[in-house]
């Protein structure tokens, strides 16, 4: 049993923590949220020049070999700095869902661009009406002399307007929500056929509505095999909701030190409004929430690794029902403790509130995840 | 960052596993396992058995006498004591008073009390609070004034657990009145045989009297069982606090009490299904299992800091707070999980030896008394406001 990070990963940590405090202050994140690209290609060539982009890509294919762990301590320190850039859908979810089911062609043209911060990636794969369902595939992949014909509708692809390449699940068998069937694709976003149709979601962050309408894709667009993409998905799922748990810790470490900060020194009534045992206690339980979600998140980062898949479900859904029960407490709390400032757009309070919401609802809420593991006590 | 048992630690679990199957009483074993009530023999000969072991104060240092384990060890020992339905050690003893006379006692007194503490002869009991000196504990107003080679104490103490049965009590005394309330007290150890104690049991909400009043009566004390300095009680004292880790939170009892829950769910009934076919019932155990697996891990977390010596970080301060509500909640849903059944107050069906027929399952009995019962653990050691107030001023600066 060990809980502590080796020397590489301190530094990491370290590194990653000082460009953010340099490079990405308040002022700067909300120059980059407005910008038209919604990440700025500055920072992101910083982060391939950190080896945080090439982190988790295999060595074979340039990159450092990282862990689940590795990807844990990356994400707190984004979490830290409400950091916009899209390594979640990048270089978390696609590049893990190359890795795991790439050709050695995909991966030698894909991953080595990802870890040098040439390319962008979304996972297009959530559809109007699926919810947080995970074999909801109406979208359809029609064989087509040697190549693939797709059709459908992807809804909130998280990064989907700032991708170059998409991994997008279609059916090339079965009816929606069937698990054998789903297949996935690597799609040019200039492909004939492609609509994009970008916006901003509530954290500052970006998404897009993608409609593939008669997408004409080469065999070797097709990532793993055939009708077989459902265990590889989840999986990508599994260890995007490990990176978000880490990311909202990180938020949450930062949410409430502000708040701390804030109790010690906003005075009303002659003194500082942190002497009052009403907002104490609260700032205790946000303390505590805080604490048992970083718990949950370390869990979840050591269980994604694991091959055991429904441990790995049990684990992450876990992790995924307490950090998002913690995340809406101190999210909350923090708005609530800040009085008439934590409701204004001015202080970083209400973005960080704003950013855990978000993390809460993806990839499913914490209801969502506390029905999995409920429904997992009638299987045992 | 691996959250698996090294092979060590495996092999010391299996060790602990193997010495508490060949040598737990049987009865004792029994009486656990279906809820009765333990007798205080249950508690002494175990802890006999285990100091024959050399495990009686586990973590205690070798040379004390102790098991000299690591505190990953000592979760792993309560994890198998636990599960095997061994009885507790009297935390007064073991972790409470042992510990303040290995760091502050005597030669005298260590060679005197320690080993009678490892072998079960001596069974402590605490004196702290006072009917005027509850969470405010540095008001208290038991008095000890020095007469000679003694003192003379005078006054009363309540909230005592299992004094009945006790061969000492360790006390915070008032020996002075002159500078702040906390600099008067002074730290004693008082043999209950001696003129003058009464123990009066108070009856609990769940009819039962493991807690009681304790008088002093001109009760003489020998100045040599006073431990460390006068007027240094307060500092012995707050040692104590945050000195113990282990157990605080106890985790591995929730976790056995959750299994259980989790079986009752299974055999008890709702619209002619079992009831853990009823979501809004599971999804309770379900939250309540989230929350104790979090609570687990910042457990070892704890220990595991603590085990490598690193400062042990903030999150030491929650294990009682959450151990504590986690531990309510799965007795209360326990209860709910027996409806009806739970209503019946059959306190003797908890007594061993007792041949009636249950209203309901087996363990329909125990489940209001235990709810009902376990409300203290929020409430002492500290309630949890306190413990709020604590990590307010302590860990956040407020």
């Amino acid at each position: 049993m060990d809980f502590g990070y080796t020397d590489e990963q301190r530094q990491l940590q370290e590194t990653l923590l000082r460009y953010i405090a340099k490079e990405y202050g308040f002022a700067e994140r909300r120059k980059v949220a407005r910008s038209d690209l919604g990440y700025s290609p500055g920072h992101w060539q910083a982060f391939a020049d950190l080896g945080v982009l090439a982190l988790t890509i295999p060595e074979a294919q340039g990159g450092l070999d990282g862990n689940a762990i590795d990807t844990m301590i990356v994400m707190e320190a984004l979490g830290r700095g409400l950091v916009l850039e899209p390594y979640l859908s990048t270089a978390v979810i696609c590049g893990g869902l190359i890795a795991d089911a790439g050709s050695e062609a995909q991966k030698a043209s894909l991953l080595p661009a990802i870890g040098g911060g040439e390319l962008v990636m979304a996972l297009a794969h959530y559809e109007p009406g699926a919810r947080y369902e995970l074999n909801h595939v109406a979208a359809t992949a029609r064989a087509d002399g040697g190549g693939y014909v797709l059709d459908g509708v992807k809804t909130v692809v998280i990064a989907g307007s700032q991708a170059h390449r998409l991994i997008v699940s279609a059916r090339t068998s079965g009816d929606a929500r069937d698990d054998a069937g789903v297949s996935l694709f690597i799609v040019d976003r200039d492909a004939a056929g492609i609509g994009i149709r970008g916006y901003p979601t509530q954290d500052g962050a970006r998404a897009a509505e993608i409609t593939l309408t008669g997408v004409r894709l080469a065999a070797d667009a097709l990532l793993g095999a055939a009708g077989r993409a459902m265990p590889v998905i989840e999986r990508a799922i599994e260890r995007g909701i490990a990176a978000l748990c880490a990311e909202a810790v990180g938020v949450m470490s930062a949410l409430n030190d502000a708040t701390l900060e804030y109790l010690k020194t906003r005075e009303q009534f002659g003194g500082p409004i942190g002497r009052f045992q009403a907002l104490q206690h609260r700032m205790v339980d946000m303390f505590i929430a805080a604490e048992q979600a970083r718990s949950m998140a370390i869990m979840a980062g050591v269980g994604v690794g694991s091959n055991d898949a429904a441990e790995r479900h049990r684990t992450v859904s876990m992790a995924k029902a307490l950090v998002g029960q913690s995340a809406r407490f101190v999210g909350q709390q923090a708005v609530q403790l800040h009085g008439g400032m934590g409701v204004t757009d001015e202080l970083i309070v209400s973005h960080y509130f704003k950013r855990l919401t978000v993390i809460n609802t993806t990839f499913g809420d914490a209801d969502h995840h506390l029905g999995r593991v409920s429904d997992l006590l009638l299987a045992t | 960052m691996d959250l698996h048992y090294t092979e060590e630690q495996q092999a010391f679990r299996r060790e602990v596993r193997a010495f508490i199957a060949a040598k737990l009483p049987a009865p004792t074993r029994d009486r656990i396992a279906s809820h009765k009530h333990l007798n205080p023999d249950d508690i002494r000969t175990w802890q006999r058995i285990l100091c024959e072991r050399g495990w009686g104060a586990p973590g205690w240092p070798k040379a004390a006498g102790g098991a000299g384990w690591d505190p990953v060890q000592r979760h792993i020992f309560e994890e198998e004591y636990v599960n095997a339905g061994a009885p507790r050690q009297l935390d007064f003893s073991i972790s409470m008073v042992g510990p303040v006379i290995i760091a502050f006692g005597t030669p005298a007194q260590q060679q005197y009390f320690l080993p009678k503490i490892l072998t079960g002869e001596h069974w402590w009991c605490q004196g702290y609070s006072e009917p005027g000196a509850g969470s405010d504990l540095a008001s208290l107003k038991t008095r000890a004034e020095r007469k000679g080679d003694h003192y003379v104490v005078n006054g009363q103490k309540t909230w005592n657990t299992l004094g009945q049965y006790a061969d000492w009590i360790f006390c915070l005394v008032r020996t002075s009145t002159e500078r702040r309330p906390q600099e008067g007290i002074s730290f004693l150890l008082i043999d209950m045989k001696t003129p003058g104690i009464t123990v009066r049991p108070i009856t609990m909400l769940d009819g039962g009297q493991e807690i009681n009043d304790i008088f002093f009566d001109d009760v003489k004390v020998p100045v040599d069982n006073r431990i460390g300095d006068e007027n240094k009680g307060w500092t012995y004292a707050k040692f104590l606090l945050g000195h113990e880790r282990v157990g605080i939170a106890n985790v591995p009892r929730s976790k056995r009490m959750l299994k259980r829950l989790k079986e009752i769910a299974r055999e008890e009934r709702a619209n002619g299904r079992p009831l853990i076919e009823d979501a809004r019932f599971r999804d309770r155990i379900a939250q309540v299992e989230i929350d104790l697996t979090a609570l687990e891990i910042t457990l070892l977390r704890v220990l595991s800091a603590e085990r490598e010596k690193r400062a042990p970080g903030p999150e030491g301060s929650i294990l009682k707070i959450r151990g504590s509500e986690i531990g309510q909640a799965i007795y209360e849903l326990t209860m709910q999980a027996c409806g009806h059944a739970a209503l019946p107050y059959l306190p003797e069906a908890l007594d061993d030896g007792w041949s009636g027929v249950p209203v309901g399952g087996a363990h329909a009995p125990a489940a209001a008394l235990e709810y009902f019962n376990h409300r203290k653990t929020t409430i002492f050691g500290g309630s949890n406001e306190i413990q709020k107030n604590i990590i307010a001023k302590m860990i956040l600066g407020l």
